[in-house]
Protein backbone atom coordinates (compact mmCIF):
# COMPACT_ATOMS: atom_id res chain seq x y z
CA UNK A 1 0.00 0.00 0.00
CA UNK A 2 0.50 3.67 -0.69
CA UNK A 3 2.75 5.03 3.07
CA UNK A 4 1.24 8.12 4.30
CA UNK A 5 3.24 8.36 7.19
CA UNK A 6 7.20 9.05 7.29
CA UNK A 7 9.05 6.09 8.75
CA UNK A 8 10.85 6.98 12.20
CA UNK A 9 14.10 7.69 10.72
CA UNK A 10 12.73 10.02 8.30
CA UNK A 11 10.83 12.05 10.85
CA UNK A 12 11.67 15.37 10.71
CA UNK A 13 13.33 17.15 14.09
CA UNK A 14 13.24 21.34 14.86
CA UNK A 15 17.13 22.05 14.12
CA UNK A 16 19.02 24.98 15.20
CA UNK A 17 18.32 28.22 15.04
CA UNK A 18 21.37 29.95 13.54
CA UNK A 19 22.32 34.00 15.43
CA UNK A 20 20.93 36.90 13.33
CA UNK A 21 22.94 38.86 11.21
CA UNK A 22 24.50 41.69 13.49
CA UNK A 23 22.93 45.27 13.11
CA UNK A 24 20.55 44.17 10.43
CA UNK A 25 17.61 46.01 10.31
CA UNK A 26 15.80 44.20 7.60
CA UNK A 27 15.53 40.41 8.38
CA UNK A 28 13.71 37.48 6.46
CA UNK A 29 13.84 34.61 8.64
CA UNK A 30 14.28 30.85 6.61
CA UNK A 31 13.49 27.52 7.59
CA UNK A 32 15.13 25.22 5.60
CA UNK A 33 15.57 21.17 5.64
CA UNK A 34 19.04 19.76 6.48
CA UNK A 35 20.06 16.02 6.42
CA UNK A 36 23.74 14.66 6.19
CA UNK A 37 23.84 11.09 5.25
CA UNK A 38 26.58 11.08 7.46
CA UNK A 39 26.22 11.49 10.56
CA UNK A 40 23.45 9.10 11.45
CA UNK A 41 20.96 11.88 12.33
CA UNK A 42 17.11 12.32 11.43
CA UNK A 43 16.80 15.05 8.96
CA UNK A 44 16.11 18.65 10.98
CA UNK A 45 14.41 22.23 9.88
CA UNK A 46 17.09 24.78 10.61
CA UNK A 47 16.40 28.58 10.91
CA UNK A 48 18.72 31.18 9.25
CA UNK A 49 17.84 34.97 9.08
CA UNK A 50 18.48 36.47 6.07
CA UNK A 51 19.44 40.43 5.92
CA UNK A 52 18.25 41.48 3.41
CA UNK A 53 19.70 45.29 2.90
CA UNK A 54 22.78 42.94 2.00
CA UNK A 55 20.90 40.07 -0.24
CA UNK A 56 19.54 40.04 -4.16
CA UNK A 57 15.31 39.43 -4.35
CA UNK A 58 15.34 35.87 -5.43
CA UNK A 59 15.45 32.94 -3.08
CA UNK A 60 18.43 31.51 -4.54
CA UNK A 61 20.04 34.86 -3.59
CA UNK A 62 18.90 34.12 0.03
CA UNK A 63 20.76 30.52 -0.53
CA UNK A 64 23.78 31.55 -1.47
CA UNK A 65 24.11 34.08 1.11
CA UNK A 66 23.04 31.47 4.05
CA UNK A 67 26.12 29.68 2.36
CA UNK A 68 28.46 32.46 2.26
CA UNK A 69 27.98 34.35 5.52
CA UNK A 70 26.19 31.86 7.71
CA UNK A 71 26.46 28.70 7.24
CA UNK A 72 29.03 26.86 4.46
CA UNK A 73 27.36 23.63 5.19
CA UNK A 74 24.55 23.96 3.31
CA UNK A 75 24.19 21.79 0.42
CA UNK A 76 22.44 22.94 -2.63
CA UNK A 77 21.90 22.83 -6.51
CA UNK A 78 22.59 25.71 -8.33
CA UNK A 79 23.99 26.69 -11.47
CA UNK A 80 22.88 29.14 -14.00
CA UNK A 81 20.77 31.65 -11.41
CA UNK A 82 18.09 32.74 -14.19
CA UNK A 83 15.87 29.71 -14.85
CA UNK A 84 17.55 27.95 -17.76
CA UNK A 85 19.35 24.94 -16.34
CA UNK A 86 16.42 23.64 -13.85
CA UNK A 87 19.49 23.21 -11.36
CA UNK A 88 17.86 24.74 -8.42
CA UNK A 89 14.47 23.50 -8.40
CA UNK A 90 13.23 22.50 -4.72
CA UNK A 91 9.75 23.30 -2.67
CA UNK A 92 9.77 26.26 -1.62
CA UNK A 93 6.70 27.90 0.41
CA UNK A 94 5.31 24.56 -0.26
CA UNK A 95 5.09 24.48 -3.88
CA UNK A 96 8.01 23.13 -6.24
CA UNK A 97 9.90 26.00 -8.20
CA UNK A 98 13.16 26.96 -9.05
CA UNK A 99 14.73 28.98 -6.04
CA UNK A 100 16.37 31.49 -9.61
CA UNK A 101 13.26 32.98 -10.19
CA UNK A 102 11.17 33.01 -7.45
CA UNK A 103 11.06 36.13 -5.30
CA UNK A 104 11.91 36.08 -2.01
CA UNK A 105 8.88 38.53 -1.41
CA UNK A 106 6.45 36.02 -2.80
CA UNK A 107 6.98 33.39 -0.68
CA UNK A 108 6.90 34.82 3.13
CA UNK A 109 2.97 33.65 3.27
CA UNK A 110 3.96 32.40 6.55
CA UNK A 111 6.16 34.97 7.74
CA UNK A 112 8.79 33.18 7.04
CA UNK A 113 10.47 31.50 3.88
CA UNK A 114 10.30 27.56 4.15
CA UNK A 115 12.29 25.11 1.98
CA UNK A 116 12.49 21.77 1.57
CA UNK A 117 14.00 19.29 -1.33
CA UNK A 118 11.62 18.19 -4.09
CA UNK A 119 9.35 15.88 -2.36
CA UNK A 120 9.11 12.03 -2.58
CA UNK A 121 12.52 11.60 -4.42
CA UNK A 122 15.61 10.11 -2.16
CA UNK A 123 17.54 12.89 -0.67
CA UNK A 124 21.65 13.00 -1.57
CA UNK A 125 22.04 15.69 1.11
CA UNK A 126 19.87 18.74 2.09
CA UNK A 127 18.14 20.36 -0.66
CA UNK A 128 19.61 18.14 -3.29
CA UNK A 129 17.57 15.14 -4.37
CA UNK A 130 18.51 12.47 -6.32
CA UNK A 131 17.60 12.29 -9.66
CA UNK A 132 18.87 9.12 -11.39
CA UNK A 133 15.76 7.46 -12.09
CA UNK A 134 14.26 10.54 -13.48
CA UNK A 135 16.53 11.02 -15.56
CA UNK A 136 16.95 7.13 -16.51
CA UNK A 137 12.53 7.72 -17.70
CA UNK A 138 13.93 10.69 -19.86
CA UNK A 139 16.20 8.11 -21.85
CA UNK A 140 13.73 5.54 -21.90
CA UNK A 141 11.49 7.29 -23.87
CA UNK A 142 14.22 7.82 -26.46
CA UNK A 143 14.29 11.41 -26.76
CA UNK A 144 15.94 12.00 -30.21
CA UNK A 145 15.04 12.35 -33.67
CA UNK A 146 14.02 9.20 -35.15
CA UNK A 147 14.01 8.19 -39.00
CA UNK A 148 14.55 5.44 -41.48
CA UNK A 149 14.74 7.96 -44.60
CA UNK A 150 18.13 8.71 -46.08
CA UNK A 151 19.02 11.78 -44.14
CA UNK A 152 18.96 14.66 -46.70
CA UNK A 153 21.61 16.56 -47.96
CA UNK A 154 21.40 19.60 -45.92
CA UNK A 155 18.40 19.43 -43.01
CA UNK A 156 15.18 17.89 -42.20
CA UNK A 157 12.65 20.48 -43.17
CA UNK A 158 10.24 21.69 -41.58
CA UNK A 159 7.05 23.81 -42.40
CA UNK A 160 6.39 26.87 -39.82
CA UNK A 161 3.35 25.40 -39.19
CA UNK A 162 4.49 22.01 -37.97
CA UNK A 163 7.49 23.97 -35.68
CA UNK A 164 4.69 25.89 -33.76
CA UNK A 165 3.56 22.52 -32.89
CA UNK A 166 6.93 22.58 -30.84
CA UNK A 167 5.93 25.55 -28.76
CA UNK A 168 4.90 25.07 -24.96
CA UNK A 169 7.09 21.70 -25.16
CA UNK A 170 10.78 22.86 -26.28
CA UNK A 171 11.10 24.81 -23.75
CA UNK A 172 11.23 22.20 -20.56
CA UNK A 173 14.17 22.04 -19.06
CA UNK A 174 13.77 19.19 -17.34
CA UNK A 175 13.47 20.66 -13.85
CA UNK A 176 11.65 17.78 -12.29
CA UNK A 177 9.49 20.46 -10.88
CA UNK A 178 6.16 19.29 -12.03
CA UNK A 179 7.05 15.14 -12.07
CA UNK A 180 7.34 15.39 -7.93
CA UNK A 181 4.47 17.72 -7.26
CA UNK A 182 2.80 14.42 -8.93
CA UNK A 183 0.85 12.87 -6.41
CA UNK A 184 0.17 9.87 -9.11
CA UNK A 185 4.07 10.02 -9.41
CA UNK A 186 4.69 9.51 -5.93
CA UNK A 187 2.98 6.83 -5.48
CA UNK A 188 3.85 5.53 -8.65
CA UNK A 189 7.21 6.94 -9.67
CA UNK A 190 9.16 3.38 -10.11
CA UNK A 191 6.18 2.72 -12.99
CA UNK A 192 4.66 6.09 -14.10
CA UNK A 193 6.64 8.68 -16.10
CA UNK A 194 5.41 11.39 -14.83
CA UNK A 195 4.16 14.62 -16.11
CA UNK A 196 7.99 15.84 -17.24
CA UNK A 197 8.82 12.95 -19.18
CA UNK A 198 5.68 12.54 -20.78
CA UNK A 199 5.78 15.92 -22.37
CA UNK A 200 9.48 15.29 -23.74
CA UNK A 201 7.70 12.17 -25.59
CA UNK A 202 4.66 14.09 -27.15
CA UNK A 203 7.71 16.88 -27.93
CA UNK A 204 8.49 13.91 -29.95
CA UNK A 205 5.75 12.22 -30.91
CA UNK A 206 4.42 15.65 -32.77
CA UNK A 207 7.46 16.33 -34.45
CA UNK A 208 6.27 16.59 -38.12
CA UNK A 209 10.35 14.94 -38.77
CA UNK A 210 10.18 12.40 -37.15
CA UNK A 211 9.40 8.58 -38.48
CA UNK A 212 8.53 6.69 -35.38
CA UNK A 213 5.66 7.83 -34.17
CA UNK A 214 4.11 4.42 -33.78
CA UNK A 215 6.53 2.73 -32.31
CA UNK A 216 6.89 6.09 -29.40
CA UNK A 217 3.06 5.25 -28.78
CA UNK A 218 3.78 1.42 -28.35
CA UNK A 219 6.43 1.80 -26.01
CA UNK A 220 3.93 4.28 -23.96
CA UNK A 221 1.00 2.50 -24.51
CA UNK A 222 0.32 1.18 -20.55
CA UNK A 223 -1.76 1.48 -17.96
CA UNK A 224 1.03 2.64 -15.70
CA UNK A 225 3.75 4.59 -17.86
CA UNK A 226 1.23 7.09 -19.47
CA UNK A 227 -2.04 5.95 -18.42
CA UNK A 228 -1.40 6.85 -14.19
CA UNK A 229 -2.17 10.37 -15.05
CA UNK A 230 -5.65 11.59 -13.52
CA UNK A 231 -5.56 14.86 -14.81
CA UNK A 232 -4.34 16.77 -10.99
CA UNK A 233 -3.07 19.02 -12.58
CA UNK A 234 -0.25 19.96 -10.21
CA UNK A 235 2.20 19.44 -12.98
CA UNK A 236 0.91 22.51 -14.39
CA UNK A 237 0.09 24.63 -11.62
CA UNK A 238 3.89 24.34 -10.60
CA UNK A 239 5.76 24.67 -14.16
CA UNK A 240 8.77 27.55 -13.59
CA UNK A 241 8.18 28.05 -17.21
CA UNK A 242 4.52 27.78 -17.52
CA UNK A 243 4.00 25.17 -19.43
CA UNK A 244 1.15 22.75 -19.36
CA UNK A 245 2.63 18.67 -18.69
CA UNK A 246 -1.10 17.92 -18.33
CA UNK A 247 -1.88 18.94 -21.54
CA UNK A 248 1.01 17.32 -23.62
CA UNK A 249 -0.25 13.94 -21.98
CA UNK A 250 -4.19 14.33 -22.38
CA UNK A 251 -2.80 14.64 -26.23
CA UNK A 252 -0.68 11.95 -26.15
CA UNK A 253 -3.97 9.66 -25.00
CA UNK A 254 -5.91 11.52 -27.89
CA UNK A 255 -3.75 9.82 -30.12
CA UNK A 256 -4.03 6.14 -28.47
CA UNK A 257 -7.86 6.57 -28.82
CA UNK A 258 -7.34 8.08 -32.01
CA UNK A 259 -4.94 5.27 -33.76
CA UNK A 260 -7.59 2.65 -32.61
CA UNK A 261 -10.81 4.24 -33.45
CA UNK B 1 9.62 1.81 -3.34
CA UNK B 2 11.80 -0.82 -5.28
CA UNK B 3 14.33 1.75 -7.29
CA UNK B 4 15.73 2.95 -3.82
CA UNK B 5 16.95 -0.92 -2.42
CA UNK B 6 20.26 -1.55 -3.22
CA UNK B 7 20.74 -3.61 -6.68
CA UNK B 8 22.99 -3.81 -9.66
CA UNK B 9 20.63 -2.80 -12.43
CA UNK B 10 21.39 -0.14 -14.56
CA UNK B 11 18.48 2.56 -13.93
CA UNK B 12 17.48 1.99 -17.34
CA UNK B 13 16.59 -1.17 -17.50
CA UNK B 14 15.08 -0.45 -14.13
CA UNK B 15 12.80 1.99 -16.00
CA UNK B 16 12.21 -0.03 -18.61
CA UNK B 17 11.18 -3.40 -16.88
CA UNK B 18 9.07 -5.55 -18.27
CA UNK B 19 8.69 -3.21 -21.30
CA UNK B 20 5.15 -1.56 -22.49
CA UNK B 21 1.85 -3.57 -21.78
CA UNK B 22 0.85 -2.25 -24.88
CA UNK B 23 -2.74 -2.39 -23.34
CA UNK B 24 -4.83 0.26 -21.08
CA UNK B 25 -6.25 2.34 -23.97
CA UNK B 26 -9.27 0.12 -24.20
CA UNK B 27 -9.61 0.84 -20.47
CA UNK B 28 -9.23 4.27 -20.61
CA UNK B 29 -11.62 4.89 -23.30
CA UNK B 30 -14.44 2.12 -21.87
CA UNK B 31 -14.25 4.57 -18.89
CA UNK B 32 -15.07 7.62 -21.08
CA UNK B 33 -17.80 5.44 -23.22
CA UNK B 34 -19.48 4.61 -19.89
CA UNK B 35 -19.20 7.23 -18.54
CA UNK B 36 -21.04 9.51 -21.38
CA UNK B 37 -23.51 6.60 -21.27
CA UNK B 38 -23.97 6.99 -17.47
CA UNK B 39 -25.29 10.60 -17.73
CA UNK B 40 -28.80 9.85 -19.60
CA UNK B 41 -29.07 6.36 -17.83
CA UNK B 42 -29.03 7.87 -14.22
CA UNK B 43 -31.26 10.67 -15.13
CA UNK B 44 -33.39 8.19 -16.72
CA UNK B 45 -33.13 5.88 -13.21
CA UNK B 46 -33.68 8.37 -10.52
CA UNK B 47 -36.80 9.91 -12.44
CA UNK B 48 -37.78 5.95 -12.30
CA UNK B 49 -36.90 6.01 -8.69
CA UNK B 50 -38.97 9.46 -8.49
CA UNK B 51 -42.06 7.84 -10.25
CA UNK B 52 -41.99 4.41 -8.27
CA UNK B 53 -41.73 6.27 -4.65
CA UNK B 54 -45.04 8.06 -5.04
CA UNK B 55 -46.94 5.15 -5.63
CA UNK B 56 -47.90 1.35 -4.02
CA UNK B 57 -45.98 -1.53 -4.23
CA UNK B 58 -48.84 -3.03 -6.97
CA UNK B 59 -48.00 0.63 -9.17
CA UNK B 60 -44.17 -0.08 -8.50
CA UNK B 61 -44.10 -3.38 -10.00
CA UNK B 62 -46.17 -2.21 -12.94
CA UNK B 63 -44.08 0.75 -13.99
CA UNK B 64 -40.67 -1.47 -13.84
CA UNK B 65 -42.51 -4.52 -16.01
CA UNK B 66 -43.06 -1.72 -18.78
CA UNK B 67 -40.83 -2.95 -21.48
CA UNK B 68 -39.43 0.70 -21.86
CA UNK B 69 -38.45 0.94 -18.09
CA UNK B 70 -36.85 -2.48 -17.68
CA UNK B 71 -34.72 -1.68 -20.78
CA UNK B 72 -33.51 1.25 -19.04
CA UNK B 73 -32.87 -0.12 -15.94
CA UNK B 74 -31.36 -2.88 -17.46
CA UNK B 75 -29.10 -0.46 -19.12
CA UNK B 76 -28.08 1.52 -16.33
CA UNK B 77 -26.98 -1.65 -14.48
CA UNK B 78 -24.61 -3.27 -16.93
CA UNK B 79 -22.79 0.39 -17.92
CA UNK B 80 -23.06 1.23 -14.24
CA UNK B 81 -21.34 -1.78 -13.01
CA UNK B 82 -18.61 -1.93 -15.70
CA UNK B 83 -17.60 1.63 -14.92
CA UNK B 84 -17.68 1.27 -11.57
CA UNK B 85 -15.10 -2.25 -11.80
CA UNK B 86 -13.13 0.24 -14.52
CA UNK B 87 -12.97 2.84 -12.17
CA UNK B 88 -12.23 0.91 -8.88
CA UNK B 89 -9.58 -0.95 -10.67
CA UNK B 90 -7.45 2.40 -11.15
CA UNK B 91 -7.83 3.25 -7.94
CA UNK B 92 -6.45 0.04 -6.73
CA UNK B 93 -3.54 0.30 -9.49
CA UNK B 94 -2.45 3.32 -7.69
CA UNK B 95 -2.63 2.23 -4.08
CA UNK B 96 -1.91 -1.08 -3.66
CA UNK B 97 1.29 -2.70 -4.75
CA UNK B 98 1.59 -5.28 -2.47
CA UNK B 99 0.95 -9.32 -3.49
CA UNK B 100 -2.98 -8.13 -2.54
CA UNK B 101 -2.57 -6.27 -5.61
CA UNK B 102 -4.15 -9.00 -7.66
CA UNK B 103 -6.13 -10.26 -5.48
CA UNK B 104 -8.13 -7.11 -5.08
CA UNK B 105 -8.55 -6.91 -8.81
CA UNK B 106 -9.77 -10.23 -9.24
CA UNK B 107 -11.99 -9.52 -6.00
CA UNK B 108 -13.36 -6.16 -7.64
CA UNK B 109 -14.69 -8.08 -10.79
CA UNK B 110 -16.16 -10.75 -9.15
CA UNK B 111 -17.98 -7.80 -6.77
CA UNK B 112 -18.87 -6.14 -10.00
CA UNK B 113 -20.71 -9.33 -11.85
CA UNK B 114 -22.15 -10.01 -8.93
CA UNK B 115 -24.04 -6.80 -8.14
CA UNK B 116 -24.92 -6.57 -11.89
CA UNK B 117 -26.12 -10.18 -11.87
CA UNK B 118 -28.19 -9.66 -8.92
CA UNK B 119 -29.78 -6.76 -10.13
CA UNK B 120 -30.49 -7.58 -13.29
CA UNK B 121 -32.05 -10.86 -11.85
CA UNK B 122 -34.46 -8.57 -10.18
CA UNK B 123 -35.80 -6.60 -13.04
CA UNK B 124 -36.13 -9.63 -15.13
CA UNK B 125 -37.68 -11.55 -12.40
CA UNK B 126 -40.21 -8.67 -11.82
CA UNK B 127 -40.75 -8.57 -15.99
CA UNK B 128 -40.98 -11.98 -16.57
CA UNK B 129 -41.72 -13.41 -13.50
CA UNK B 130 -45.43 -13.38 -13.59
CA UNK B 131 -45.51 -11.60 -9.91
Amino acid sequence: MAKFSLPKNSQIKEGKAWPKPEGATNVTAFRIYRWNPDDGQNPRVDTYYVDRDDCGPMVLDALIYIKNKIDSTLTFRRSCREGICGSCAMNIDGANTLACTKAIDECTSKGEVRIYPLPHMPVVKDLVPDLTRFYAQHASIEPWLKTTTPEPEKEWRQSREDREKLDGLYECILCACCSTSCPSYWWNGDRYLGPAVLLQAYRWLIDSRDEATGERLDNLEDPFRLYRCHTIMNCANVCPKGLNPAKAIAEIKQMMVTRQL
Amino acid sequence: MASTKHTLRTPLSRVRGLGSARSGTSHFWHQRLTAVANVPLALAFIAIVVCATGSGYEEALALVRSPLVAILLLLFILSAAYHMRLGMQVIIEDYVHSGAKVAAVIANTFFAVLVAAAAVFAVLKITFGGM
